[in-house]
């Protein structure tokens, strides 16, 4: 039983990043329609500059703070200068071009840092309590409460400001908010800042443990990819709740099928694949999810 | 009366297709114009051209100021309100959050929530409804919150397009009641297209007739009641 929680605390801890980063596309999605494939290597640019100002002597958390600032100001102008001018093309231009700056920015990050793997100070000590025989690492419990703090703030910036009420305007109905008045545009923007500055937490948090390298974010985005379409690419709820599913099954799938080799990345996809057969727009997500 | 609204010359159209061939028309202060027409004439293409929602050549003059070329959020700002046809609900907001988007532009919080408590007192149904999902009301019920949420923002120059559509009879003519009051009472402008001709020309003081984007008729809403061209328009040949 100890075994069993054990698991699903760490579970609940890479849970937790993909969560993180399926936000981030739910983001994306809910403002300008995109599955944005480089959303992880947007955030493995952010964990670079977190390495790059850490080596110069910034402390952990004020490295991650300015990384986060960076993202934010970056996610805008990939909106403004790279999505705009192919805002009214077909979703396969669209998946292009997010794939090519997939590429692109992976290629960036290693032609400026280097390809060999560096390692960041961790932010927080490396910790494991044992209450009643259940090992919870530190890991977890920032991943977790990392995860809880960013929910309550989109909430409160969505739910709460004029300006996420302008957000959650044209995320539902862009047309009628250009009527009112609303900047549509700069709103676009705020979905791709906001998502960027997530990312780059969820990849700065996850990355510090094991270390960086070009492609750290990869299996990670697949997996945020795949919770994001369990939970309905249009809902952040979904995206919450699925990120720690697929987080859960992965380590379960882990620890106790784990006859044949890699078997933890098929289990997950394929509970996904059975969800989306009977529920196609995922578990909180509107049937409405294709571009028109 | 002067012109609130003076037309001249607009063309528009989608990519290469020109439908407007070059209208000229007005709105004066204070006055409620129609424009009607068949299915196609161009009549949506011009509320969308005024309010900047497509591209669009010609002169257009508002409040005195030239706003031809301006982004829709720019003339919004400077009062024209455009209730787009099919009623254009923010469906994933509440019907209050409907009406505080409405006056997205506005600084003066208790101006805003007076006129929310105003506009609950002109369409009680969406008072009762009002922290309910807007999407998930009755087509009458969202074609008044349009107009309230159109009405949030204070706007000098109401555009509605086709208001009727998709409306019960009953529901419709109580609309219209609304928007006559809304008119002499507060002296609120409005350019309304319409396929219901015989509603449209008692709310409209003057009116225009278009035909594949070109104004064939004008005249008051008496002499166009009494109009053979109007009927033709209605008949679409």
């Amino acid at each position: 039983m100890s075994l069993f929680l054990t698991q699903l605390m760490i579970g609940i801890g890479s849970g937790a990043v993909y969560a993180s980063l399926a936000l981030a596309l739910v983001l994306v999605f809910r403002t300008t329609g995109i599955l944005n494939f480089a959303q992880g290597e947007m955030a493995l640019y952010s964990t670079y500059l977190v390495w790059f100002f850490t080596e110069r002597s910034v402390p952990v958390w004020i490295a991650i703070l300015l990384a986060m600032a960076i993202s934010f100001v970056g996610g805008a102008a990939i909106e403004r200068i790279l999505i705009r001018p192919v805002e009214q093309a077909s979703p396969l231009v669209l998946v292009i071009v997010t794939i090519g700056m997939f590429l692109a920015i992976n290629s960036i990050a290693q032609v400026q840092f280097g390809n060999d793997i560096k390692l960041l100070p961790r932010a927080y000590p490396n910790k494991t309590w044992l209450p009643g025989n259940v090992q919870i690492s530190s890991d977890t419990l920032v991943l977790v409460g990392v995860l809880i703090a960013e929910c309550l703030i989109l909430y409160l910036v969505l739910n709460r400001t004029k300006i996420g009420l302008a957000f959650r305007a044209v995320a539902s109905n862009a047309e009628s908010s250009r009527l009112v008045g609303v900047p549509v545009g700069r709103m676009l923007m705020l979905g791709w800042a906001m998502a960027a500055a997530i990312g780059a937490l969820a990849g700065a948090l996850v990355i510090a443990p094991v270390g960086l390298q070009g492609a750290s974010m990869q299996q990670i985005l697949v997996y945020a990819f795949a919770a994001a379409a369990l939970g309905g690419f249009d809902s952040p709820v979904g995206a919450v709740v699925a990120g720690l599913i697929v987080g859960v099954v992965g380590t379960m799938t882990t620890q106790y099928l784990h006859v044949v080799h890699d078997i933890e990345l098929v289990v997950p996809f394929g509970l996904i694949l059975v969800v989306l057969l009977f529920r196609p727009a995922g578990l909180f997500g509107t049937t409405r999810v294709e571009r028109v | 009366m002067t012109d609130l609204l003076k037309v001249s010359e607009l063309r528009a159209g989608y990519g290469a297709v020109r439908v407007l061939q070059g209208l000229d028309f007005s709105v004066a202060a204070g006055e409620v114009v129609v424009i009607l027409g068949a299915n196609g004439a161009g009549k949506t293409t011009t509320l969308r051209a005024l309010s900047g929602m497509i591209d669009a050549s010609g002169k257009v003059m508002f409040d005195g100021h030239p706003i031809g070329g301006r982004r829709p959020e720019q003339i919004a700002a400077a009062g024209i309100a455009h209730v787009p046809q099919g009623r254009g609900t923010i469906v994933d907001l509440t019907v209050d959050e409907n009406l505080r988007i409405g006056a997205y532009r506005r600084r003066d919080a208790p101006g805003i929530a007076a006129d929310i408590a105003r506009w609950y007192s002109t369409f009680p149904r969406l008072k009762e409804r009002q922290t309910q999902q807007a999407g998930s009301m009755s087509g009458g019920e969202q074609q008044m919150l349009a107009i309230a949420r159109a009405l949030m923002g204070r706007p000098k120059l109401v555009l509605l397009d086709e208001p009727s559509l998709g409306l019960a009879p009953l529901v419709t003519q109580e609309l219209f009641r609304t928007l006559a009051d809304l008119n002499r009472d507060d002296g609120i402008s409005m350019l309304v297209v319409e396929q219901n001709a015989g509603l449209a020309l008692k709310l409209a003081a003057r009116g225009y007739v278009l035909e594949t984007g070109t104004i064939v008729t004008s005249g008051t809403a008496d002499e166009l009641a009494g109009n053979d061209d109007v009927r033709r328009a209605y008949l679409g040949i």
